[in-house]
């Protein structure tokens, strides 16, 4: 019973934190969809697009998801393997980037 | 839920904590309910899940000579004689972000023991997830109707749709196992199980409102994956 008791004394927080955060994923969600509704193209539409991204990511499991309040050994256990997705995004870039060039290349030279 | 192997632990903040978590030969995550860190576990990998879906699109998408479908205009809506781009998207993204808040304080008024606050609030976000399926449905209905298959579309590029189908289809799969979870536990916070520390369904385990804060680590898990395909899938 006192691990429950430690339990509650590290995860229930005041009320306007959740709606402050509540608050801010609509905000964000707002803006990327203005992102959408205006038109932005290019190198400053793919970087809002990932700012509002994370942004909104980050509100979600920091807070929503206690991550912020959360021990060091699981917040690490749960984030270090995402640099083993960061590596698979940037073989899969060079792969794709591969495979055009190749397309290109015989549809323009020939079989 | 208790482990007689750490009885009388004491949790220390920061990397003092962390290096007596990992490092002192007996379990890791000491006095964390077993299925909050399974839960997490489960997560992580339902992550790689998700990545590889996304990673295997943009590989798809950037990969082709053929013009991609401008989502923009594939999900727009016809509303008032005019085409709203993205409208039932972005209506979707609110809809889910709105559970993901109601879960959020129905985990809080859990933890203080506030039975009936938890289980409405438990009962909106299994609305919430049930709408969010519903505009799901219409909107591949919708697209059905206009031609859309896994192996072509009228819009573009071929793959356009085998992505669209894998993923939102995933995805939406998710949030229906979800709603079906928050509806039994909505039950079951109604009933007083947790007040009661009744047990549940082949465990011994005694109820626990952690239990809740599990369900709505899934439950956030779902919007979290909805934001990366909001922007990568419908945005990019």
């Amino acid at each position: 019973m006192s691990e429950t008791k430690k339990q509650e004394q590290t995860t229930t927080h005041k009320i306007g934190i959740y709606l402050w955060i509540w608050g801010l994923l609509f905000v964000l969600s707002f803006c990327s969809y203005m992102v959408d509704w205006l038109q932005y193209q290019g190198l400053l539409r793919w970087s809002l697009i990932l700012i509002f991204m994370f942004l909104k990511a980050g509100l979600i499991m920091a807070f929503f998801m206690h991550l912020f309040w959360e021990r060091y050994a699981l917040v690490n256990v749960l984030l270090w393997p995402m640099t083993a997705i960061a590596c698979f995004i940037f073989l899969m870039v060079a792969e794709f980037e591969y495979t055009v060039f190749t397309r290109l290349f015989y549809f323009v030279v020939g079989g | 839920m208790s482990d007689p192997k750490i009885e009388g632990y004491v949790f220390k903040p920061g990397f003092k904590g962390m290096a007596e978590d990992t490092g002192s030969d007996q379990t890791i995550f000491k006095g964390v309910h077993w299925g909050k860190a399974m839960m997490w576990i489960f997560l992580l990998s339902d992550t790689f899940i998700f990545s590889c879906f996304l990673i295997s699109y943009m590989k798809g998408r950037g990969s082709t000579l053929v013009d991609w479908p401008n989502p923009s205009e594939v999900f727009a809506l016809h509303v008032g004689g005019v085409d709203v781009p993205l409208l039932l998207i972005a209506i979707m993204t609110f809809v889910l972000i709105t559970s993901s808040g109601t879960m959020a304080l129905a985990v809080k008024y859990g933890y203080e023991k506030n039975r009936k606050m938890c289980g409405w609030l438990i009962l909106a976000t299994a609305l919430g997830g049930l709408t969010f399926v519903g505009m799901q449905a219409f909107e591949w209905t919708k697209l059905i109707h206009e031609g859309v298959r896994p192996w072509e579309n009228p819009f573009g590029a071929k793959q356009f749709g085998s992505f669209f189908f894998m993923i939102t289809g995933f995805h939406g799969t998710h949030v229906s196992i979800g709603v079906i979870f928050l509806s039994i536990y909505a039950y079951k916070t109604f009933k007083g199980h947790y007040d009661e520390e009744k047990r549940g369904w082949f465990t011994t385990i005694k109820g626990n409102y952690v239990e809740i804060e599990i369900l709505g680590l899934y439950w956030h898990f779902v919007d979290l994956v909805w934001v990366f395909i909001f922007a990568f899938f419908y945005l990019w």
